[in-house]
């Protein structure tokens, strides 16, 4: 099994989760979280008091999968969530050692 | 029937008066014997303008709660929400009672013997002695009253909105047991003489023919110079300039902004104490003056290669709001579109240019809109009255004489509230601490303070 982890703009999050659900993913995890990379955050200004932000509002989206599911997840959301800009965003695909589905027990990939 | 009461209330030389009486305003002749007999004799109470005045009461009541809470409450950080809404609600309440327990009599009661009438009234009218449904305050119109209860609530609301003006330089860090203390003692040394000074028929500044319609020296100057001076002793924000302080939330502050901009056409157009084309005037002016400086603030956040904010819109209507408070009943439309765009301009820089360099720390910018905006204004009113502006003033109207007297108006306001909100504020921490522990500050006074917290 995978985790797929992708950061990808908050505004993308729509077209990723048709993506993902059109190639077969029941489910994800999704959590707004704050980050820089590349993208450098921006300035407000209020009344001339200027502040930098240099974390950028960001929407990161985990999806546990079969092995040879990975792949297509990953091409999925590197589609669907691409804009050709600075601040697109990464997808990282790590191992995973075991899955429980709480309510019945079920294990591994019958538990995804 | 009552005595007639020797009170003509706001504006100094009320466009109407001044119009067509140049004479009365300069010398208090409205409180000359035959000129009181007569209005006495005659005087007769409108349904209309009273319930002009009692609308005007109310939406005056509208601008501190929700309006300036709400204004000043958006620009607080989350944690200080409450305590800022608080603290202005509290202010208002006790200017409130203190105003029917002695404020009403200092600022407004019958004259002390002696030079001291010049800068405040006798306590004969404490507790409201002697006021009855049938007392009756004269307005700038001979013959033409409004009942005096009515009056004493539409001065009472004037007093409590400039007691929570003064907050907004002190949120944050001041305790709410201080803010309270400190409000009764600046009221009572600061804000009644000044409403005696500026709008008493015996007053220094009345008599001297000071135009100041709705008060901007008595409300925002006044407000605006406390606020400077009660931040300096109070001191900076725990990591003010450093630590990055926005605004919680601008959609309550544009919220405020809106309820500040209608009620204060009760604070304005209701200054002309009646129903009439003065109101009218002031009115039009409310208008125009405040969509001038709320676009021309945004113009000049574009000269400096800033963004046009939403936040440059409302403080650009509150600049223009106090501009247009003395000069509301005072100017013709367009002179009031100009010291709109003038005093929104000015303000600008003085908060976004003036405070970063000098350091204080004026939280919410009390004394950068409300003191700044209010001294263009007093002083632009000087201008803008000329009849070759447009203005009401008279065909023979002397300008510079004019001015002298709205700067020297304004320089005594400013060197009598400074002073006073010093004692203030040193009373206050005598009898306080003034300030909140280190703690309270660092996780917001919504819990130090009052053990809540604004959002769950």
């Amino acid at each position: 099994m995978k985790l797929v982890i992708a950061i990808i703009k908050p505004f993308k999050l729509d077209e990723v989760r048709e993506a993902l659900t059109a190639i077969g993913v029941a489910g994800m995890t999704v959590t707004e979280v704050k980050g820089f990379g590349r993208q450098k955050g921006q300035t407000e200004i209020y009344r001339g008091a200027e502040y930098s932000t240099n974390m950028v509002p960001k929407v990161k989206v985990e999806v546990v999968c079969a092995s040879d599911l990975a792949p297509r997840i990953v091409e999925a959301i590197g589609q669907s969530a691409n804009t050709g800009a600075i601040g697109d965003g990464k997808i990282f695909v790590l191992d995973v050692g075991q899955a429980v589905r709480i309510r019945t027990g079920e294990t591994d990939t019958t538990a995804l | 029937m009552t005595k007639p009461i020797k009170i003509i209330g706001l504006a100094a030389l009320g466009a109407s008066v001044a119009a067509a009486l140049p004479a009365f305003a300069q010398d208090a002749a409205l409180q000359s014997p035959p000129a009181a007999a007569a209005a006495a004799a005659a005087a007769t109470v409108n349904k209309g303008d009273t319930a002009w005045m009692m609308t005007s009461t109310i939406l005056v009541l509208m601008m501190i709660l929700p309006g300036l809470a709400l204004f000043y409450g958006g620009l607080t950080r989350a944690k200080n929400m409450l305590s800022t809404m608080t603290q202005i609600g509290a202010v208002a309440s006790l200017a409130m009672l203190i105003w029917v327990m002695y404020g009403y009599s200092l600022a407004f009661g019958p004259d002390v013997s002696g030079g001291a009438s010049n800068f405040i009234a006798g306590l004969d009218k404490a507790f409201l002695a002697g006021v009855t449904p049938a007392s009756q305050a004269a307005t700038f119109t001979a013959g033409v009253e409004i009942p005096e209860y009515v009056f004493i609530c539409f001065q009472m609301t004037f007093a409590a909105i400039t007691a929570a003006l003064v907050l907004g330089s002190v949120v944050e860090r001041m305790k709410f047991s201080a803010v309270m203390a400190f409000t009764a003692v600046w009221l009572t040394i600061v804000y009644f003489p000044i409403a005696h000074m500026v709008w008493a028929a015996s007053g220094l500044f009345f008599k001297a023919g000071a135009l100041d319609f709705a008060g901007g020296t008595v409300v925002h100057i006044n407000a605006g110079v406390s606020a400077l001076v009660a931040s300096l002793i109070l001191g900076k924000r725990m990591g003010y300039p450093t630590t990055p302080m926005p605004p919680h939330s601008l959609t309550l502050t544009g919220v405020g902004t809106g309820l500040l901009w209608v009620g204060w056409f009760g604070f304005n157009a209701g200054s002309a104490l009646e129903a009439n084309g003065t109101a009218g005037l002031a009115m039009i002016n409310t208008f125009v003056a405040t969509a001038s400086g709320a676009l021309f603030w945004m113009l000049a956040e574009r000269a400096r290669g800033h963004k046009g904010s939403a936040l440059g819109f409302c403080s650009g209507i509150i600049a223009g709001l106090v501009a247009v408070t003395p000069a509301a009943g005072n100017s013709g439309p367009f002179g009031a579109i100009v010291l709109g765009a003038v005093a929104s301009v000015v303000c600008f820089f003085a908060v976004s240019v003036l405070k970063p360099r000098l350091g204080y720390d004026d939280a919410l910018d009390a004394f950068g809109v409300h003191g700044i905006g209010g001294m263009v204004g007093a002083i632009g009113t000087g201008i803008v009255y000329a009849p070759s502006l447009g203005g009401p003033g008279a065909a023979d109207y002397d300008m510079g004489a004019k001015l002298l007297v709205q700067v020297g108006a304004v320089l005594a306001t400013v060197v009598w509230a400074a002073i006073g909100t010093a004692v203030a504020m040193y009373v206050a921490k005598a009898l306080t601490g003034l300030r909140v522990s280190p703690e309270v500050e660092q996780e917001g006074l919504d819990l130090g303070e009052h053990g809540e917290r604004a959002y769950n």
